[in-house]
């Protein structure tokens, strides 16, 4: 197995008194796709959350652990600094309603205010969305507001958006939730293509979603993490009778 | 039973009438006055009207020029300092809705929004004028300013509150610095709002006659010096139409419809800004 891109030790979050994420120890390895899953309530989107350091915005919120990104702890880095190392695609699909497909797709550097040349920010709003599956269908309409687009469509430009920015590790917070079946098997296949050149943590509720997608999987359940191994391992054979009835549906 | 259904279908009949006739009778007063100012106004408009000053008593023609210049220039200068600070502030209290500064400082605004503005033009006169030992636009400006600031920061406030929680997580996630996000990101997502904001306070302030009377004063002459008296539209209305001259009447007939005109312009333009540059979701 390869070495972990991102690790978490005895990592907890709060809000306040109340604790979330407890004790999470969890390697992902890099150019794979791990699953977080369990129940709602379990503290699975707000682990992701501390990931790139958003749940530090929460007032009241605070972590203990350490969550580490190649060996160098998180929280000793800047969190600007972070979350442009780790992009990160949202729940409902958030473009920027004031910008062109164009300038979503170039936000990082355009907002940020980071210099690039004209060619060069062609070159990079063109592969970012041809590697987000969007190109085909946006290419004649690049100028035109982000928010004309389905909502498939787009998620796809704030998948766009996040990869744009090179990052190595993308988390996605249940990506697929607002979308229909079609735009959902859509995004999926995109998440096979994308993790050739990124690191994917996905969280999900849906475990058939976790089961397609996939090569690990973290189960969480009311804070605690439960189970992590191989997707298939976890789906054929799960250790923790708590997994076993949460994929045979025995509560949900 | 039929009866008495048939009484209450009636009074609901008649009660949709009576607020129908309500909302018909709130829009004569604003069609009397312009129809008004519009008869007695506007045979006096010229382009000599708006490009002359006033002539001395006895003398024939003259115009506004003066007032008109000094009115644009002095609201320009209070929008000037009003409007940055009312939309930083407005930013900050929809950031920050209950933090003990935001109570307070919304209380603040609250009660600034109520004060009468002849208090705000004494105030301003102690503060400004007799210290400076001179009436002065400047002086003018800020007394305005203080006007505007109350609107300009609930209307930014109001409309950053509207705007998704997503909006800032998506400018964060990307790793812009927090001011970034804000300037770049929750401002123009809003702009609409807070645009029709500041026009609205412009509207509001530029008819204002009671801060300018010991501020801005008045000045029979053109001027762009903001440190030294001068006129603006209302304090020439004031003035002329109280003074016993026919002609003097005239002008101040004339820069009232000029007035109207504006306050009319801004509003209208209002509408159009909050519809052309609304953002969708």
């Amino acid at each position: 197995m390869e070495s972990a891109i991102l690790s978490s030790k005895n990592f907890n979050a709060y809000f306040g008194n109340n604790h979330v994420v407890k004790n999470v120890s969890m390697d992902i390895p890099k150019n794979n796709i791990v699953a977080v899953m369990g129940p709602s309530g379990c503290g699975k989107t707000t682990y992701l959350r501390c990931i790139n350091r958003m749940h530090e915005l929460i007032p009241g919120a605070k972590v203990e652990g350490k969550m580490l990104l190649h060996d160098k702890d998180i929280y000793s880095i800047n969190p600007i600094l972070v979350r442009l190392k780790i992009g990160m695609v949202f729940q409902r699909p958030n473009p920027f309603p004031n910008l062109s497909i164009y300038d979503n797709v170039i936000a990082g550097y355009k907002l940020n205010g980071f210099k690039i040349k004209k060619s060069e920010r062609d070159s990079i709003v063109e592969n970012s969305l041809i590697k987000a599956a969007l190109w085909n269908e946006v290419k004649d309409t690049l100028h035109k507001k982000g928010t004309f687009l389905s909502g498939g469509q787009q998620q796809r430009l704030c998948i766009a958006r996040a990869i744009a920015m090179e990052p190595e590790v993308l988390l996605m917070d249940e990506p697929t939730s607002a979308l229909d079946p079609i735009s959902t098997s859509s995004i999926e296949e995109l998440m096979h293509e994308l993790k050739k050149n990124f690191t994917l943590v996905i969280v999900t509720h849906n475990m058939q979603q976790a089961a397609r997608v996939s090569d690990k999987t973290a189960f969480f359940f009311l804070g605690e993490l439960v189970e992590y191994d191989d997707t298939r391992e976890m789906f054929i054979n799960p250790k923790d009778s708590r997994t076993q009835n949460y994929i045979t549906g025995r509560f949900s | 039973m039929n009866k008495r259904l048939q009484l209450r279908l009636a009074t609901s009949k008649v009660f949709e009438y009576f607020i129908m006739l309500l909302a018909f009778l709130i829009t004569i007063p604003l069609f009397a006055i312009i129809y008004y100012v519009l008869k007695t106004g506007l045979s006096k408009l010229s382009w000599h009207f708006i490009t002359n000053i006033p002539k001395p008593v006895g003398e024939i023609g003259g115009g506004i020029a003066n007032a008109l210049a000094g009115s644009l220039l002095i609201v320009l200068v209070a929008a000037v300092i009003a409007v940055p600070i009312g939309i930083l502030c407005g930013v900050y209290l929809s950031e920050n809705r209950n933090s003990k500064l935001a109570y307070w400082s919304r209380l603040a605004v609250d009660v600034m929004q109520g004060t009468p503005s002849i208090v705000i033009g004494i105030v301003i006169y102690f503060w400004i004028v007799k210290p400076s030992g001179s009436f002065s636009a400047i002086s003018g400006s800020i007394a305005l300013a203080i006007m505007m600031l109350p609107i300009v920061i609930r209307s930014t406030e109001e409309t950053l509150k509207l705007l998704p929680s997503s909006l800032k997580e998506a400018g964060l996630a990307l790793g812009l610095p927090y001011h970034k996000v804000i300037l770049r990101v929750i401002i123009p997502c809003g702009i609409s709002g807070i645009l029709s904001g500041v026009m609205l306070a412009v509207a509001r302030i530029a008819g204002e006659t009671a801060p300018l009377l010991f501020t801005a004063f008045g000045n029979p002459y053109l001027t762009t010096n903001v440190l030294k008296p001068m006129q603006s539209l209302p304090l020439l209305i004031f003035n002329y139409a109280t003074s016993p001259y026919d002609e003097w009447h005239d002008l101040a007939w004339g820069a009232s419809l000029i007035l109207l005109i504006w306050v009319l312009l801004l509003n209208i333009t209002t509408k159009l800004i909050t519809r052309k540059w609304k953002v969708q979701f």
